[in-house]
């Protein structure tokens, strides 16, 4: 943590400890259903077990309300944290089963996370099956009005890229209720996780989240999404940040060139980022130097990375960068304020609760 | 100022263009429909021959997917990099600076698009029953 300041930490991971933490959430049906076939929730996880940057916490931990605050939030440092349930849902093939497994993951958010959370530290993820966007929209009006319920987590892989008309519910809903579309790494299994194919191996999967958030955003924009949400917002987390100005020196440039091809698009690509788009802090993709990291953050164009970062420990997940922290004493206090606490804390729709 | 004769009616059709030289600048004299529009064949941004670019209209969206296209013919395309100016007055609308400069105050458009800082020169354009002229 970061020692005397208020922090807002936007990515901290929940998760059921198994799927006996979800059976009392569940309708007769299902929870049949588990006990008497070889169901037992989502097949496919974001993070191997095993993996370096998986984190070494227990489930337990992770599924834990008490404990989990306990070591990720400390003894106060942050003020409040968003917690993404990355539950995945959207690797289960019937999609009925999908949507019973997020509303009881839902269910189980706001009665063990959200409801016992008296002073309201806690923001946590609506956890949909976007793999059918009807009924992620309909999940998403059901439990919306739960305080406490801050955004609306997607994967950030898909089986087309999400500007696509098909996820638009999706999009519209989050938009509708005032929550924020998180797209946070992990994504549809039975589709490549690069944008070239199936790679081999682990770290190449998650060394080319980056490429998939590029992607995406571009998606977005460009399939005149925020020009038909205006009040829509983002957020990238666990992508890095460090390419947002590289992605948009391109983007920017081509939407020059190109532009007339979608004449709704009446921005440069980086208008709609700063208006619609933030990142998560972590993991940090930027030059070890911690005075070069800084520059990067106050000084790119075309758009002030400092203003559209959010603090993030992404607890339990280990990416080796505490060290890499240090640029925080190198920008300026204005951006370092807005990056521990002042971006997120405008950004998500926190709610008092008493 | 003064009027040079830059052409016969006759070779000035509607939808068709010509290239002139007057007091040693290129001039681009268009006939968008009867009427004629003149530019000058340089473009503000890195001087490429502007009115060798393809003609297009104003093309305008207020949802994707639905298309309108008003003003035939009176945007050309600059044959190097794309950008579009407006043969009336020359304003670009694809705006190469707002990359570069922060600062840039957005202007919206009465409908809805952003003008660029680039403008082309424009000359006003007259004709009798034979010939066509150009002022400047
Ligand atoms: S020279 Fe005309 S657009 Fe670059």
């Amino acid at each position: 943590m970061i020692p005397g300041a208020t922090v807002i930490d936007v990515d901290v991971h929940n998760h059921p400890a198994s799927v006996e933490d979800l059976v009392p959430y569940l309708d007769d049906h299902w929870r049949e259903y588990l006990a008497k076939t070889a169901f037992a929730g989502p097949p496919d996880s974001a993070y191997p077990p095993a993996a370096p940057n998986t984190g070494a916490a227990p489930a337990e931990v992770l599924g834990d309300r008490t404990r989990l605050e306990e070591a990720a939030l400390g003894s106060g440092d942050a003020e409040r944290a968003v917690l993404s349930c990355t539950y995945a849902v959207e690797s289960i093939h019937n999609p009925y089963a999908a949507q019973a497994m997020a509303a009881a993951a839902n269910d189980w958010q706001a009665r063990e996370w959200l409801a016992g959370d008296g002073g309201g530290r806690l923001g946590a993820s609506i956890v949909v099956a976007s793999q059918d966007p009807d009924l992620a929209a309909e999940e998403i009006d059901r439990v919306a009005g739960t305080p406490g319920f801050v955004q609306v987590l997607l994967p950030l892989r898909s089986a087309v890229p999400y500007g696509n008309r098909r996820f638009r519910p999706i999009f519209a809903a989050a938009a509708r209720h005032g929550l924020v579309v998180a797209l946070h790494y992990g994504g549809s299994p039975g589709n490549p996780p690069t944008a070239s194919g199936w790679p081999s191996y682990y770290a190449e999967q998650y060394a080319g989240m980056a490429a998939i958030a590029q992607t995406q955003l571009t998606s977005l924009i460009a399939e005149g999404l925020f020009d038909l949400l205006p009040t829509l917002r983002v957020t990238v987390a666990e992508a890095g940040f460090c390419w947002v100005p590289q992605w948009l020196w391109r983007a920017d440039k081509d939407w020059q060139m190109l532009g007339r091809e979608i004449p709704w698009v009446r921005s440069p690509p980086h208008e709609y980022v700063r208006r619609h788009v933030r990142f998560s802090l972590r993991p940090i993709d930027g030059p070890t130097d911690p005075q070069a990291l800084a520059r990067v953050v106050e000084e790119t164009e075309p758009i002030h990375l400092g203003s559209l970062l959010m603090y993030a420990s992404d607890f339990p997940h280990a990416h080796g960068d505490d060290e890499d922290l240090r640029f925080l004493d190198l920008v300026s206090p204005a951006t370092r304020d807005r990056i521990l606490h002042d971006t997120a804390a405008a950004w998500y729709p926190f709610s008092e609760r008493s | 100022m003064a009027l040079h004769v830059v052409g016969t009616l006759d070779e000035l059709p509607p939808g068709t263009r010509k290239i002139v030289e007057v007091d040693g600048r290129s001039i681009g004299i268009f006939n968008v429909a009867g009427e004629f529009l003149a530019i000058r064949n340089r473009c503000p941004h890195q001087g490429a021959p502007l009115c060798l670019g393809e003609q297009f209209g104003v093309l305008e969206s207020d949802e994707p997917g639905r298309y309108t296209l008003r003003r035939p013919g009176e945007m050309v395309r600059c044959p190097w990099h794309g950008w579009e100016f407006d043969l009336r007055t020359g304003q670009s609308w694809f705006d190469p600076e707002r990359t570069r400069v922060r600062r840039y105050d957005v202007k919206v458009g009465e409908d809805g698009r952003q003008p660029g800082p680039y403008v082309a020169e424009t000359y006003p354009v007259a004709h009798d029953r034979t010939h066509v002229y150009v002022e400047l």
